[in-house]
């Protein structure tokens, strides 16, 4: 995946997180928390959902990289650089 | 080989379920009892329906709100507002003799009862109310803290004091005479600041839509099927041994049995630990009538009475503490025509205090006649506090401690569990976790979000 497919990739998974929030003014490097209502329950989902469709593993020491969609991103790259999108 | 084996089909272990069932692992659901629930189930008996457990559910906020444990539950399991169907409260009171408070889903009906009731108290009220809104649920050092002597700083009239811990005790302290300032204020958000509400349908309509989820995403659930043993092997649970004699393997117990429970059923010789069970249980009677509980003039939807200044949240030395009490009429909730539910008959609901040990004591015979005597002495209580229903009734039931022992597996009948919670759900074993009562919150929707949140920090992470 290219990095704007990953950027996709991430919107859709929060959008399936969080239904309710308007995603279109998103701030990419920002940190999701300051914009979004997402507690630690919502940053669990976003790492199981990677799992979930892409068989992504991602060590609990490193869930601080997902503060942000730039650095959601930046992380995910090296991860999701094989994966086909579909 | 199961990923996660959940033992009881109640409310906290179907959500873990659903959390489980839904990132793809392989987990199995055992429940003892015939029918799923637990605590909160439902019957039929000569031809109608009754729920046990469920007044109404607490914290209901509006549809669309972002914010708050029903937001949060909705969003972890993926379901809309609307399945489950919540009806607003049409609105409730505590009676005191010679006060009557009322409060419903807005506070602003609260606060203007307190300062025409007790004027000296109003700002107060507002100062307690703003202390509690600050109050961070995740600080686990306000534990400690006596909420008797917390609200007393902000409170000084003793009768108001009293009348605001007796709803929320009922709904939610395992500790007696006192509770501490943090589930306190959790109780006082989820009653009073965010508010009651109930499914016509009752509790079933939650239970069904829960196992409908946890079956859809391939989650297997069996009834009737108790766990003898825990099996433990080097210092980690392998499996459950099942009193069918079967053996299912898994990689990790997630428990829902209570505390105690739970520890008793693992055979690795280990001492169970000294803590108590909690004491507190209930007696309820339930009464159908010829007609809605409006048409008698009773339009609240939950009455909490107490015929002294002072009220006792204790064990009664009586079979029953008829001095206090809970009045529910699941009739009197803002239901909508669309809602598709069946009419509910007029229903009164009482339930008091319970001594377990005099229940648990009675013969057959003895215990039909005295549910006779209590379900009597429990209505006569009431309907000092509510229009007189007696001559109406056209069916009644009751459920006393040794029914909740039947439907939970709980120790002493305890409703609201231990007093001491084990907030991290860990045990001695590492794969072997408790939710439920016993792990963290009360009430319906605290226990699906226990089940949720040890699912979330036990089981999924690996």
């Amino acid at each position: 995946m290219t990095n704007s497919e990953i950027r996709e990739e991430v919107l859709d998974i929060l959008e399936s997180i969080a239904p309710d929030e308007d995603l279109s003014k998103l701030d990419d490097d920002k940190n999701f928390r300051e914009q979004l209502e997402l507690d630690s329950m919502d940053f669990l989902d976003i790492v199981m959902e990677l799992r979930k469709r892409h068989r992504v593993q991602i060590p609990e020491d490193d869930y601080m990289n997902l503060a942000s969609m730039n650095s959601t991103v930046t992380y995910l790259t090296p991860l999701m650089k094989d994966i086909q999108k579909v | 080989m199961y990923d996660t084996i959940i033992i009881g089909a109640g409310m906290s272990g179907l959500a873990a379920g659903i959390r489980l069932a839904y990132y793809d692992q392989r987990v199995c659901i055992l429940e003892r009892h015939t029918t799923i629930g637990g605590l909160n189930s439902f019957y039929r008996l000569r031809g109608r329906d009754y729920d046990v457990g469920l007044h109404a559910l607490t914290n209901i906020t509006p549809k669309g709100t972002k914010k708050g444990p029903l937001a949060r539950l909705l969003r972890q399991l993926k379901m809309s507002w609307d399945e489950l169907q919540i009806a607003p409260q049409l609105g409730s009171d505590i009676v005191f003799p010679g006060v009557r408070l009322r409060f419903d889903n807005d506070i602003d009906l609260l606060r203007s009862e307190v300062a025409n009731e007790f004027p000296a108290e109003r700002d107060n009220f507002d100062r307690l109310i703003a202390a509690i809104v600050e109050y961070d649920d995740l600080n686990e050092s306000h534990q400690a803290i006596s909420a008797r002597a917390k609200v007393a700083e902000f409170i000084g009239d003793p009768l108001l004091l009293e009348m605001l811990f007796c709803p929320l005790m009922f709904y939610g302290s395992a500790r007696e005479h006192d509770m501490d300032w943090g589930q306190f204020s959790i109780m006082f958000r989820s009653i009073f600041l965010e508010g009651l509400g109930r499914p016509q349908a009752g509790v079933r309509l939650i239970l069904k839509q829960l196992v409908r989820k946890f079956r859809a995403l391939g989650g297997e659930l069996k009834l009737r099927t108790g766990v003898k043993e825990i099996v433990v092997e080097n210092g980690q649970v392998r499996g459950v041994l099942l009193e069918n004699g079967e053996f299912l393997e898994g990689r990790r117990v997630l428990s829902s049995a209570g505390w105690h429970e739970t520890m008793r059923l693992c055979d690795d010789g280990e001492p169970v630990t000294t803590r108590s069970s909690g004491r507190l249980t209930f007696c309820e009677t339930i009464a159908t009538l010829d007609v809605e509980p409006s048409e008698l003039g009773h339009v609240s939807t939950i009455t909490f009475f107490n015929d002294s200044d002072q009220f006792h949240w204790t064990v009664p030395d009586e079979p029953c503490d008829v001095r206090s009490g809970v009045i529910c009429s699941p009739n009197n909730f803002a239901y909508e025509e669309s809602d598709g539910g069946k009419a509910v008959p007029g229903t009164m609901r009482i339930t008091a205090l319970a001594n377990f040990d005099f229940w648990q004591g009675l013969d057959e015979k003895n215990y039909r006649l005295e549910k006779l005597r209590w379900y009597d002495r429990i209505t006569d209580s009431a309907v000092r506090f509510v229009p007189d229903y007696r001559s109406r009734v056209l069916d009644t039931d009751m459920f006393t401690p040794n029914t909740i022992v039947r439907f939970t597996g709980h120790d002493g009948g305890a409703i609201y569990g231990a007093p001491e919670k084990q907030l991290d759900g860990r045990t001695h074993l590492p794969n072997l976790f408790v939710c439920g009562t016993d792990q963290g919150f009360v009430g319906i929707v605290g226990s699906i979000l226990s089940g949720i949140s040890m699912a979330n920090q036990h089981c999924l992470k690996d």
